[in-house]
């Protein structure tokens, strides 16, 4: 009887035993592929990541773009105060040709904010480079510059042109759309996303360009306030 | 399971090797200061992992003169763009679990 017992508990000690056994094979077979799993995950990310940095420019910060909508916004105000404040109208003076010091000032503030605004974006990627300890001047960035440079070199010989033409009304939406432009372009050698902001400023530039004589409004729409909020984007992003 | 761990490629299995694959995969040409910038390495380390992948007929290398200075440049072969593609597959269809 007690042998009988005793040969039954046995058994049953028997079955549990290879449970257990089968239960940490699987076990074990699972950990085995999860490690197996996240090398492969860590390859292909490497391989994401490689083809990126080799390609993107990815050191622009949401602080330059924030600044570059403060200047704009600065020198849209300044702008607004000499245009609306003046004697003449410097809007004639453009017009006729005669080059009088109020419309001197008016391109001297555009050239400030178009220097600042590159100065900012230059300082800020450097020192975003430095500390990750890379180079700036990257095959990438120089792709990058080289794309932007197109249509921003096209849209200011233009703007220079319906200057000189008297064409003032147009001066405005012909900057947002060329920049525009070259944001969508930039969009494959940097953040991907900076497409959206060119999509907008080129729509804004259109419908500057329909309701000419509020330019001014629009350039510090296109320029500022967009560029503050993709910024802030940005900057809530990356943190950076 | 076994058939795509089959697929992967040796050449490919060290990091280092399956990096410069991948800068030469997007861009049509890469010099070595280039590549040992954005990988960080010692130039001994990056040119023995050239040099198996130029044996294994993955990358060719230019070599050209800029001013005085040698210019070695390095771009991925059709053979190595295919290689590399199968070994990426590879690697995605291990993830997916289709194999098992």
């Amino acid at each position: 009887m007690t042998k009988e017992k005793n040969f039954i508990f046995l058994k049953k000690k028997k079955k549990t035993l290879s449970q257990i056994q089968y239960f940490s094979k699987f076990a074990l077979c699972n950990t085995k592929h999860f490690v197996m799993d996240t090398k492969i995950q860590e390859e292909l990310k490497h391989i994401r990541s490689m083809m990126e940095k080799s390609t993107r420019f990815l050191s622009l910060s949401g602080w330059a773009g924030i600044m570059a909508g403060i200047y704009a916004l600065t020198g849209a105000y300044f702008a607004y105060r000499l245009i609306y404040k003046s004697k003449t109208i410097i809007y004639y003076d453009f017009v006729d040709g005669k080059f009088s010091t109020g419309a001197f000032i008016l391109l001297g503030i555009a050239l400030a904010i178009f220097v600042l605004t590159l100065a900012t974006a230059l300082y800020t990627s450097s020192r975003t480079t430095k500390k990750a300890n890379k180079k700036l001047w990257t095959p990438a960035a120089i792709k990058l510059i080289y794309n932007m440079a197109i249509p921003l070199v096209v849209g200011g010989i233009l703007s220079i042109i319906l200057i000189l033409k008297g064409t003032i009304g147009l001066v405005a939406p012909v900057t947002l759309i060329f920049y525009g432009l070259s944001l969508i372009l930039a969009a494959n050698y940097t953040y991907g996303n900076v497409k959206i902001l060119g999509i907008f400023e080129v729509i804004i530039g259109l419908i500057a360009s329909y309701y000419q004589g509020y330019g001014l409004f629009f350039w510090a729409l296109g320029f500022g306030i967009f560029h503050i909020i993709y910024g802030i984007f940005m900057y809530l992003k990356y943190k950076k | 399971m076994i058939n795509f761990f089959q697929d992967l490629d040796k050449a490919f299995d060290n990091k280092i090797r399956l990096g410069i694959m991948s800068v030469l995969m997007v861009n049509e040409f890469v010099d070595f200061t280039e590549l040992k910038q954005l990988m960080s390495l010692t130039d001994g380390n990056l040119a023995s992992h050239i040099k198996a992948l130029e044996k294994a007929n993955y990358i060719s290398v230019k070599k050209s003169f800029l001013g005085r200075k040698p210019n070695t440049k390095y771009s991925a072969t059709e053979q190595g763009k295919i290689a590399f593609k199968k070994h990426v597959d590879a690697l995605e269809k291990i993830l997916k679990g289709k194999g098992l």
